[in-house]
């Protein structure tokens, strides 16, 4: 097993290198070296899959880990973790990778820089699999934020258009804000612990190292990264954007798997997690569900409308694993990957056909991405309409799909954790209210976009069903949104039943002193809240549905009405809540305004003026000891003086000097006979 | 009794000849032979401290040693002089002041 | 040892510059080839050296010493450790990428290969003299070149930045010579720093000046002699001129080895002789890293020259050694005796240092790359270069991205360590440092959008692409980086018994270890 982990980490990492380095010269553009390496990843994955089933343990378990260096008095450990969780997220990830290096294919057919492009898509899978398999922190950061380098090189992938580099920028910057929270976590837990396996920090905790309120603080900073990495309110700003990224990269990354990668940190770290921790995540994991499903509700671009589902769908996860639900949250990633992925694909298909359109109009100036330019696709794209409304369904919640069944433990979960402490009970009014809205602005999507009357007759008549690449994908996805293949063995429609919850089963927190229910408590609670949440959230999904085929398919009630009567709400939402604005005034250009003032500091005031001004000191006190004191004084007067009194002297002497030897010697004798006569006399 | 005084009074008159020769003279040649004189004087001296003074052999050794280098002094003066007469055409050493101008 | 191997790498540079003087002016390849062979011959040394290295010995390791001027104690002696040999192999393999670096220079190639080559010289002694004069000697050796290098063939304002660089730096080689004489007469007069390891901590601390503990004064001297150097806030601005008036080898030895040096005196000479004074000032220390990070980062931030941009990002970098290096103190029991923290933050220091180099190297080679080509560097002045020059594009993001500190990189595992180390003692300090990572990133990824990103700027559309040579010259500092970006193990097993003796010789400071 740990051999298959190894191969599936560094198969994409091969043909990232490849890619990267004779990616160009090869046949194809080297497209299959990247296709293969994750075909055989997922074949892998698929094989540990199968293996996990016919073992059918729930405890099972592999942690490996390898020295990485050695100081001597700590020894740093990094290494491989696969339990029945990893296998099952490796499946995810290959998978929806596999299909969307496919999808790609042809999507991406005739890119100045496809090998390029496949090449940075095998560096994300290679990033996401090895957060999946890292069994310590250190690691998973490390591989957190080469997703975040993938994620940013393919944001920008179409780098010269302005505003998808700008996109790219934020979402790596915007992670890192959350990056240095989990940076700090990680560090508040390796200080007490030495080391950054799971096991040992899990150990530390149990053992009481740390007091509940740096536990509380550790474990946030942790989730930090989640919430960046995750898209949670308030960094969930840079998910929208990064739509500007390829439709497929869109699918895989910023829908499918990395901005899941926060919800699987959570849930690994969720033992640790303190109830006051637990708590701001579900407030989080909630606020930000409801929050990011009112603004889906004014969308008018597709991929931002999923986008925002996106957003709110995480919303839902992390609400789980606040609420203590922890294992729906993943349950409720898995099927989500699988439909949302689908979505994105399916939105991707009609972007392309929308491109190819007015392309083949010389178009240059519509956005294929407006739905209020599309309508009426239903009969010229029937396999994605088809998949795009299964999915649609799927994430709407309605029975017999794979995300009624998640979304259903989730809700149950989340009323659970209300009927025990009544004060949280907001959690499940955003719970249930981003339900409503998430069927009510799916259904929109889908009215608009394949029904009612084309806007343009000329560009609906240059609308062509995408190449097989692209729809065998989406057909394989939406097939995976029925819940038969969560269930198996079990065929209940309305129970969660079956091979992942028997295989991923909830573990008890290890805070110290009890404070969290253990799990058999928060099942036994989930498992009486189960019946009302299901009836409550099958009203629900129809009434969204409801509400969205009356004013979006049989127009009974004018949506230009209701944005009019509910102008500030309305507004609002068409504008994201103004976070991004309000950053913008108030961080980023005070940051950089900020930047500035320092560097005039350092530059024009400091450098300028105090340290020139130091060399300017010493040069005016040079001058007055060079030339006030040592030229005028000591040099013109007292050594020059000696030199003219010398001068003065020597005018009186020199008619002594003749010249002639015998004058001198004249006065040699002189001087002689004085000596003489001096001594002769004393 | 011819003591050491006689010597050197003998010495010293011999002495303040040269003396005078060398201050008064401007013939080079002259200032030479007071300079020759002083030498002399000198060796009167060496030669009776010597005989009297104690110093034994010392004292003549000195004197041999004097008059060989009067004689090779006097050879280079003389060469000297002998040039200032080549190019000045005189041998009045109060003329040859070319330094000084 | 009848091979004196430390010997060689001192002097092989200097025969170099002579063997230099002996061509004529005009053959200009020749003498570039004879400045290549010879580094190349000290990059080859080194690889010896480093083969030869024993990890596990505590101490110094091919020591030579020969008696110099016996009548005050002076000899030449020359040894290498396990803190010094990074900085000795860093130093020849820049020095020998930085001759191809400048392979383009045509103003009067003889002076400038002969005065680079004893630049070399005297930076390789300054890593290897173990006599504190000798140790002087070098240090003042390396200014000079440096001064010619600078204000012969810089930029606009290079008279400027040359006399600013070396007045500056020559205010701190005096400090330092003051308290290196201090050292010396309170010591027994030796200059002998092996010797004066085990003989200063003693000795010092009783020593007065007009009521200032000597103790400190000398290591406040000190510190500032090489605080100049490295430069820490607010010894600074000289650094942001030489670097970007300096031509582009230059840039890359001061920003790659000079800085450095100071970092490399204070744990060489600082922490081992005055363990007392190290702990009193570790605070101080860490707050100046500090500030460092936030400074440096805040002015590349707004800086619209692309080289002095890089030229704050070292400030910034450089604050991360000095934060690794201010967790010495954690081994003490008065921060909880966690020796494994010190030992961290000051293998971390280490390494940094070591990664620095390379990574700031690969930084100013490549504003070099496109300064040649375009004749400025003003960030807003380019536009989506990466559409024309996409190797160029590549590597540039490789450098960008080990300088923000991208894990997988080396620069991310060396900051990781000094804020892991740093952490247990300075936990607030540590904390709002992190928003240096934050601000690192900022101003990279601004800058490389500005450059690479968006629409080509019509005004280049004829740019070259990077050409052999240069990519010769990046290619090995890239193959460092991603190496020890993923198993930094090889440079941590040769200092980390260096840096765990330099742990021990500070803990033993009675100020450490007060309940």
């Amino acid at each position: 097993m740990i051999n298959y982990g190894i191969a599936i980490l560094l198969l994409p990492l091969a043909a990232f290198v490849t890619q990267i380095f004779v990616g160009k010269r090869l046949p194809r553009n080297g497209d299959w070296v990247s296709i293969g390496a994750v075909t055989i990843t997922f074949c892998l994955s698929l094989a540990m899959f199968g293996v996990m089933l016919v073992k059918y343990d729930p405890d099972f378990v592999i942690d490996e880990a390898w020295q990485w260096f050695d100081l001597g008095s700590l020894t740093v450990h990094l290494g491989i973790l696969i339990d029945n969780v990893t296998v099952v997220m490796l499946l995810v990830v290959s998978l929806v990778s596999t299909l969307v290096h496919v999808y790609s294919t042809s999507y991406m057919e005739g890119d100045p820089r496809y090998s390029r492009y496949f090449a940075f898509l095998s560096l994300f899978t290679f990033s996401m699999n090895g957060i999946v398999l890292a069994n310590n922190l250190l690691g998973i950061y490390m591989f957190w934020e080469l997703v975040g380098l993938s994620s940013y090189l393919l944001i920008g992938f179409w780098f010269e258009k302005n505003s998808a580099s700008d996109a790219a920028k934020k979402a790596f910057l915007v992670n890192r804000v959350g990056d240095i929270g989990m940076f700090i976590g990680i560090m508040l837990f390796f200080t007490s612990t030495g080391s950054f396996l799971f096991s040992d920090v899990f150990a530390g905790v149990e053992s009481g190292l740390f007091s509940t309120e740096i536990l509380t603080i550790a474990g946030l900073c942790l989730f930090a990264g989640a919430i960046g990495k995750s898209a949670q309110f308030p960094l969930h700003v840079w998910l929208p954007d990064a739509m500007e990224g390829p439709t497929p990269v869109s699918a895989l990354i910023h829908a499918a798997t990395m901005v899941a990668a926060g919800v699987y940190f959570s849930f690994r770290l969720f033992p640790i997690f303190t109830p006051t921790a637990l708590i701001v995540i579900a407030y989080i994991g909630g606020f930000t569900a409801i929050f990011a499903s009112i603004i889906a509700v004014t969308q008018n671009d597709i991929k931002k409308v999923l986008a925002y589902s996106t957003v709110s769908q995480l919303g839902y996860m992390i609400l789980a694993v606040g609420a203590g639900a922890y294992t729906y949250g993943l349950f409720h990633l898995v099927t989500h990957a699988a439909f949302k992925a689908g979505l994105f694909l399916c939105s991707g298909s009609v972007i392309h056909a929308m491109h190819h359109a007015y392309h083949e109009l010389h178009d240059h100036e519509s956005d294929p991405q407006d739905m209020r330019n599309m309508g009426g696709m239903k009969d010229k794209m029937r396999t994605t309409y088809l998949t795009m409304l299964i999915c649609t369904v799927a994430l709407a919640g309605v029975p017999f799909t794979s995300g009624f069944l998640s979304k259903d433990a989730v809700l149950a979960g989340t009323l659970s954790l209300t009927m025990h402490h009544p004060e949280h009970f907001l959690l499940v009014v955003f719970g249930f209210g981003a339900a409503l809205l998430t069927a009510f602005y799916m259904f929109r999507l889908v009215f608009m976009t394949f029904y009612g009357e084309p806007t343009r007759r000329e560009v609906y008549d240059h609308i062509h069903e995408s190449p097989s690449p692209m729809t065998a994908p989406l057909v394989t996805l939406a097939t995976l949104s029925f819940f038969l293949f969560f269930t198996l063995p079990n065929l209940n429609p309305f129970s969660d039943h079956g091979w992942f919850t028997t295989l991923i089963q909830a573990k008890d927190s290890v805070v110290p002193g009890h404070l969290n229910p253990t799990a058999h408590e928060i099942a036994e609670g989930m498992h009486h809240a189960h019946t009302p949440a299901m009836i409550l959230s099958i009203l629900i999904a129809f009434g969204g549905i409801g509400l969205a085929i009356l004013m979006y398919l049989q127009k009974k009630i004018s949506a230009d009405d209701m944005a009019a009567r509910l102008a500030l709400p309305y507004k609002l939402s068409l504008n994201k809540f103004f976070v991004d604005e309000t950053y913008q005034r108030y961080l980023i250009n005070p940051s950089l305004a900020f930047s500035k003032v320092v560097a005039f500091l350092d530059w024009e005031l400091y450098d300028k003026y105090v340290i020139n001004g130091l060399g300017k000191v010493t040069e005016w006190f040079s001058r007055v000891v060079g030339i006030r004191w040592d030229y005028n004084v000591l040099d013109q007067q007292i050594v020059d003086g000696v030199g003219r009194s010398t001068r003065f002297f020597g005018a009186g002497l020199k008619f002594v000097q003749t010249g002639k030897v015998q004058n001198y010697l004249v006065w040699v004798l002189v001087g002689v006979i004085m000596i003489y006569v001096f001594q002769a006399v004393s | 009794m011819v003591g050491l005084n006689t010597y050197l009074i003998i010495g010293a008159i011999l002495f303040s000849l040269g003396m005078f020769g060398v201050i008064t003279r401007r013939n080079g040649v002259a200032v030479l032979m007071g300079v020759e004189l002083i030498l002399n004087a000198a060796n009167v001296n060496f030669v009776a401290f010597a005989r009297f003074g104690g110093m034994d052999f010392t004292g003549h050794v000195f004197s041999l040693f004097v008059i060989i280098l009067a004689a090779a002094e006097a050879a280079v003066a003389l060469a000297i002089i002998l040039n200032i007469f080549n190019s000045l055409g005189t041998v009045n050493i109060d003329e040859a002041n070319q330094l000084k101008q | 040892m009848s091979f004196n191997i430390l010997s060689w790498l001192v002097w092989l540079p200097v025969a170099g510059a002579i063997t230099i003087l002996f061509v004529p002016r005009d053959k200009a390849d020749i003498i570039k080839w004879v400045a290549a062979g010879f580094t190349g011959l000290q990059v080859i040394l080194t690889v010896v050296l480093w083969m030869n290295f024993n990890k596990d010995h505590v101490g110094f390791q091919f020591m030579e010493k020969a008696s110099w001027i016996p009548s005050f104690n002076i000899s030449y002696m020359l040894g290498v450790d396990g803190l010094s040999i990074p900085m000795v192999v860093l130093t020849a393999l820049l020095s020998f990428l930085c001759i191809f670096v400048s392979w383009k220079i045509d103003k009067a190639p003889k002076g400038y290969f002969s005065l680079f080559l004893l630049l070399d010289a005297g930076m390789m002694g300054v890593f290897l003299a173990l006599d504190f004069f000798l140790f002087y000697i070098f240090w003042e050796v390396m200014l000079l070149p440096m001064y010619f290098l600078i204000g012969m063939w810089g930029g606009p304002q290079r008279e400027y930045a040359a006399i600013k660089f070396f007045l500056y730096t020559l205010f701190g080689s005096v400090l330092m010579l003051i308290a290196i004489l201090a050292l010396y007469f309170s010591c027994g007069r030796t200059f002998n720093m092996i010797e004066l390891v085990e003989i200063a901590p003693t000795a010092l601390g009783t020593l007065s000046w007009w009521g200032f503990s000597g103790l400190k004064v000398v290591w406040l001297l000190l510190f500032i002699g090489f605080a100049i150097k490295v430069p820490i806030f607010p010894f600074h601005t000289w650094l942001p001129l030489a670097h970007v008036e300096a031509p582009t080898a230059v840039s890359v030895i001061l920003a790659g080895v000079l800085l450095k040096m100071g970092a490399y005196g204070m744990l060489r000479i600082n922490f081992p002789m005055i363990p007392d004074g190290t702990v009193w000032f570790a605070g101080a220390l860490a707050v100046l890293a500090l500030i460092n990070v936030i400074w440096g980062a805040l002015c590349a931030l707004a800086q619209t020259d692309l080289k002095k941009m890089v030229a704050y990002s070292s400030i910034n970098h450089m604050g991360y050694v000095m934060l690794g290096m201010a967790a010495v103190v954690a081994s003490g029991t008065q921060h909880g005796s966690n020796s494994a923290a010190a030992q961290l933050g000051m293998n971390g220091a280490v390494l940094q240092m070591f990664n620095h180099g390379t990574i700031t190297a690969m930084l100013f080679i490549l504003v070099g790359v496109v300064y040649d080509r375009t004749h400025h560097r003003n960030i807003d002045g380019f536009g989506g270069l990466a559409s024309k020059t996409p190797i160029y594009a590549g590597v540039v993001a490789l450098a960008w991205f080990a300088g923000l500190g991208l894990p997988g990189l080396s620069g991310f595992i060396s900051e990781a360590m000094c804020f892991l180390g740093a952490f247990p003692v300075y936990r607030t300090i540590v904390m709002i440092s992190t928003l240096g990572i934050l601000l690192n990133a900022a101003y990279f990824l601004w800058s490389y959008q500005r450059i690479f990103l968006g629409k080509l700027n019509e005004k280049y559309a004829n740019l070259e692409e990077i050409n052999g040579r240069e990519l010769f010259t990046l290619v090995p500092l890239a193959i460092l980086v991603i190496l020890l970006g993923v198993y930094p193990s090889p440079m941590i097993d040769v200092m980390k018994t260096t840096m765990a003796h330099i742990v021990e010789l500070v803990q033993v400071s009675p100020l450490l270890n007060v309940n």
